[in-house]
């Protein structure tokens, strides 16, 4: 146990490697002359993750984004998440809590018999048989081969069956007009949308903005990663630790697990 | 359906009314679009991401195309992005026009040509800044669980951009 | 009967007085969705917890009774029984006309009412909703063929072959229509294979209590002789309606009360829903069923016409009532995500939902009915769709068994 534990870093530097030299290679290919006009000065250090997706490479199936979310982490009164999705996508809000878009939301949960209380956020749980998407009559919900699910809004007629049949709550209609929307998370009114996983983060290799908030707040309670890689931190809690899906009856192969609950 | 509608009427656009512009703006008509100038040239030789006469013409496939790419397929290339329209094409200024006012950048032809889009309805029509949180920081969480690359080996259109010190939106 | 029996009603000012009343109710529905759309949806009850709701309960409503009304029809042609064919026509008049209504009050409801074009061209063929795109349009298509071959009379040999598809495809449509909300199988309220045949059984009652209605406000205003024989038949047929709806709507909460995860929404609805309880038991299960049922089987008042007619709007009421309990019902129950846990957030969620009708909603569902009224009215002033007379020895009872 203790040799197979010592030798993963090892393994995982290599499949690391591997992966991100195919990378290189095409994009070397590609941009010779930019590299060579670069100006990036020499010995500057860019911490990156290895397996940057150049801007012009479409996503694929190989990676399934997905979460990890510890209940136990989670702290009670603290909304990070909200705020720093609020923030990224400029959800302000109209003071009309009925009406107003919220794509991650904290819940507090109280055990009916014992009266344990504990909180977690809970967002669009990025199904792989998102309900979302099959009834959507247009088309206009659909998951992306990486699994995050997102909302076309350029065909959606606005028709709402798909918060009907989403399990989770977790879309938001549109319900006044907006101005001033941020570049990346283009929203209008008489559209539903939600949670994005942060995608235009995720395609510059950056982690969603909830994480980055609960992480920087030293709480640590949300992990992000892909599912498919065996040696993603996020791959490795999951294979370590129990965790659940909500409604898992429905069989949706939810995207964000939970621990604690 | 719309596109070809766009389409059509800004080939009619194009093709009838262009050439003809500059002789009738000499003649001070003052009935034609008055087009704002853009924030930058692309290059010494070349003004807008693609040669003008092209853009005039087909802006809205290259728009379609990158968007549809964009959004199924997360190819965020930014050279036919609608953001960056609207970052190089209408100012930054707090007052600065809004769709639908002559004095901005689509509307301008739009508004002449009675074209109707709506993309405005979702995409913001002026330049917004982006939150702190949105910072040009790749590569700062390592939460992927993936090893660190170091050195600058990794290039993309972003780390260019801020190599040469421009301000990046996504 | 024959062709020439068939007549449009009179114009003059009468009818146009009546048409110019109908239309301000279209008029005023048409002002209330520009108003939603201008403002966005915030200025309705609805939210992002009640999703559908009034525009909805109306649009169902109509959509399910337009397949009814094709029953009159349906039993005529298909089943062979001579006295409805005089009622024929209207009845496939209707069925196009509060489809139509129910139709522009859904497609006015959506967030981009503009882009009907995209929801015509765009499809998803998994979604359930798009089919139903198809089978309406395709709906109306085959009961204007319907029409057409029992109008014109070298077609009329074709009528049995058309009135058996109409037949086949409006059980359809409704199947479709009640699996819109079949398939939510994340709702308590709507998680039962038992919805898509009660919304079959639903659409009889309501589709023939309009067209009693119809019926005999038609033949009162246009002055045309109206028998009893035939009335009498259609409101016994009602009766077997109502009674087959109520039968469904015990089936259904039995079979709800015996599944237990399903116990908390049927208390909800049953016992401790407020205006849902209300609606349900006062609306929809004693104005709208047992006290039709009455009237209707009772020797006095089931032989007067005043309380026919009462009996039908009866229905009618009780059915939007009914519309209401199951679509916003529905969803003023909170989705049940964790088993065992009271559950509170800023999304109000482990609540029970709030909702109000607004004005602008209420005016839209109206102005759906407004619609398919006027067009109806439009449609019989047009064309031969009534008979001329309908009085008592016009109808041909023979090759009848009792
Ligand atoms: S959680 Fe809801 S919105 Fe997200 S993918 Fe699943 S069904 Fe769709
Ligand atoms: S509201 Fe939009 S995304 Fe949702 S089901 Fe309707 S068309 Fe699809």
């Amino acid at each position: 146990m203790t040799n197979s534990r010592q030798l993963q870093p090892g393994a995982l530097s290599m499949s690391n490697k591997s992966s991100f030299d195919s990378y290189r290679r095409r994009f070397l290919g590609g941009v010779a002359s930019t590299v060579a006009g670069m100006g990036v000065a020499p010995g500057v250090v860019l911490h990156s993750v290895g397996h940057a997706k150049p801007a012009g490479d479409a996503v694929t199936g190989d990676v399934r984004w997905g979460m990890l979310i510890d209940t136990n982490k989670c702290a009670a009164g603290c909304d990070d998440c909200v705020k720093a999705c609020d923030d990224e996508h400029g959800l302000t809000g109209f003071d009309r809590p009925e009406t107003d878009a919220q794509w991650i939301r904290k819940v507090t949960l109280k055990d009916k018999q014992t009266g344990h209380t504990q909180t977690l956020p809970l967002l669009c749980q990025h199904c792989e048989k998102p309900p979302c998407v099959d009834v959507c009559p247009t088309g206009a919900s659909f998951r992306r081969e990486d699994g995050i699910v997102l909302v076309d809004k350029h065909i959606c007629i606005g028709c709402r069956y798909c918060m009907m049949a989403c399990p989770y709550k977790a879309r938001s209609f549109v319900h006044e007009t907006l101005q001033d929307q941020k570049p990346f998370a283009p929203r209008g009114k008489g559209t539903v949308e939600s949670c994005t996983f942060c995608v235009h983060r995720v395609d510059n290799d950056r982690t969603p903005a909830c994480v980055e908030a609960c992480t920087a707040e030293n709480h640590n309670a949300m992990v992000f990663g892909d599912m498919n890689d065996p040696d993603s931190e996020l791959s490795r809690q999951l294979k370590k630790y129990n965790s659940r899906q909500i409604r898992a009856d429905l069989e949706l192969n939810t995207g964000v697990r939970y621990r604690g609950i | 359906m719309r596109i070809t509608v766009i389409k059509l009427w800004c080939t009619v656009l194009a093709l009838g009314l262009l050439p003809g512009m500059p002789a009738l703006l000499n003649a001070d008509d003052s009935l034609l679009p008055v087009i704002p100038e853009a924030q930058h040239r692309v290059s010494e030789a070349q003004g807008c991401v693609e040669p003008v006469e092209k853009m005039r013409k087909d802006h809205m496939e290259y728009i379609l195309h990158q968007r549809d790419e964009t959004m199924y397929e997360g190819i965020r290339t930014r050279q036919h992005s609608l953001v960056e329209c609207i970052n190089c094409h209408v100012s930054d200024a707090p007052d600065a026009a809004r769709y639908g006012s002559t004095e901005h950048f689509c509307s301008s032809c739009h508004k002449y040509a009675s074209v109707q889009i709506d993309c405005f309805q979702c995409h913001a029509d002026r330049p917004v800044k982006t939150s702190r949180h949105n910072s040009l920081a790749p590569g700062t969480m390592r939460l992927h669980g993936k090893s660190v690359v170091e050195k600058d080996d990794l290039l993309n259109d972003k780390l260019q951009a801020t190599a040469a010190g421009g301000t990046v939106h996504e | 009967m024959k062709q020439d029996d068939f007549r449009e009603i009179e114009g003059g000012r009468p009818f146009y007085l009546l048409l110019g009343f109908i239309g301000l109710f279209v008029l005023a529905g048409l002002g209330a969705a520009w108003y939603m759309e201008h403002h966005g949806h915030w200025v309705t009850g609805m939210s992002n917890q009640i999703i559908w709701g009034t525009p909805h309960v109306f649009a169902v409503f109509l959509i399910v009774a337009a397949s009814g009304a094709l029953n009159v029809a349906s039993i005529s042609s298909v089943f062979g029984k001579t006295p409805y064919k005089p009622l024929a026509r209207l009845s496939g008049l209707l069925a196009i006309t509060l489809l139509v209504g129910g139709l522009a009050i859904l497609v006015l409801d959506l967030g981009r009412p503009d882009r009907l074009i995209v929801a015509m061209t765009y499809y998803n063929f998994k979604s359930i909703f798009a089919w139903n795109i198809f089978l309406y349009i395709g709906f109306m298509g085959v009961v204007a063929i319907y029409l057409w071959m029992m109008m014109e009379r070298k077609m009329n040999r074709f009528t049995k072959s058309a009135g058996f598809v109409a037949f086949i495809w409006r059980l359809i449509l409704t199947t479709g229509t009640g699996s819109i909300f079949g398939f939510l199988v994340a709702r308590q309220a709507y998680d039962s294979a038992l919805l898509a045949p009660m919304f079959i059984i639903m659409s009889f009652s309501f589709g023939l209590a309009i067209f009693i209605l119809v019926l005999m406000a038609s033949y009162k205003w246009s002055n045309r002789p109206l028998g009893d024989v035939i009335l009498f038949r259609l409101k016994n047929l009602l009766g077997v309606f109502i009674g087959a709806v109520l039968y469904f709507v015990v089936v259904y909460h039995l079979t709800n009360l015996y599944i237990t995860e399903q116990h908390g929404v049927e208390r909800f609805i049953l016992l401790e829903g407020g205006v849902y309880t209300r609606l349900f038991w006062v609306v929809q299960i004693l104005l709208g069923s047992l006290l039709p049922l009455a009237l209707l089987y009772n020797p006095s008042t089931g032989k007067s016409r005043g309380w026919i007619g009462i009996a039908s709007l009866l229905v009618i009421v009780g059915g939007l009532a009914q519309m209401y309990v199951i679509i916003i019902g529905g969803q003023a129950y909170p989705l049940e995500l964790f088993p065992g846990k009271e559950v509170t957030s800023s999304f109000f969620d482990g609540g029970i939902n709030a909702y109000a009708p607004s004005l602008p909603e209420i005016t839209l569902g109206v102005g759906g009915v407004a619609l398919a009224l006027a067009a109806t009215l439009v449609g019989v002033r047009v064309l031969r769709f009534l008979p001329v007379s309908l009085a008592d020895d016009q109808i041909d009872q023979s090759g009848e068994v009792a």
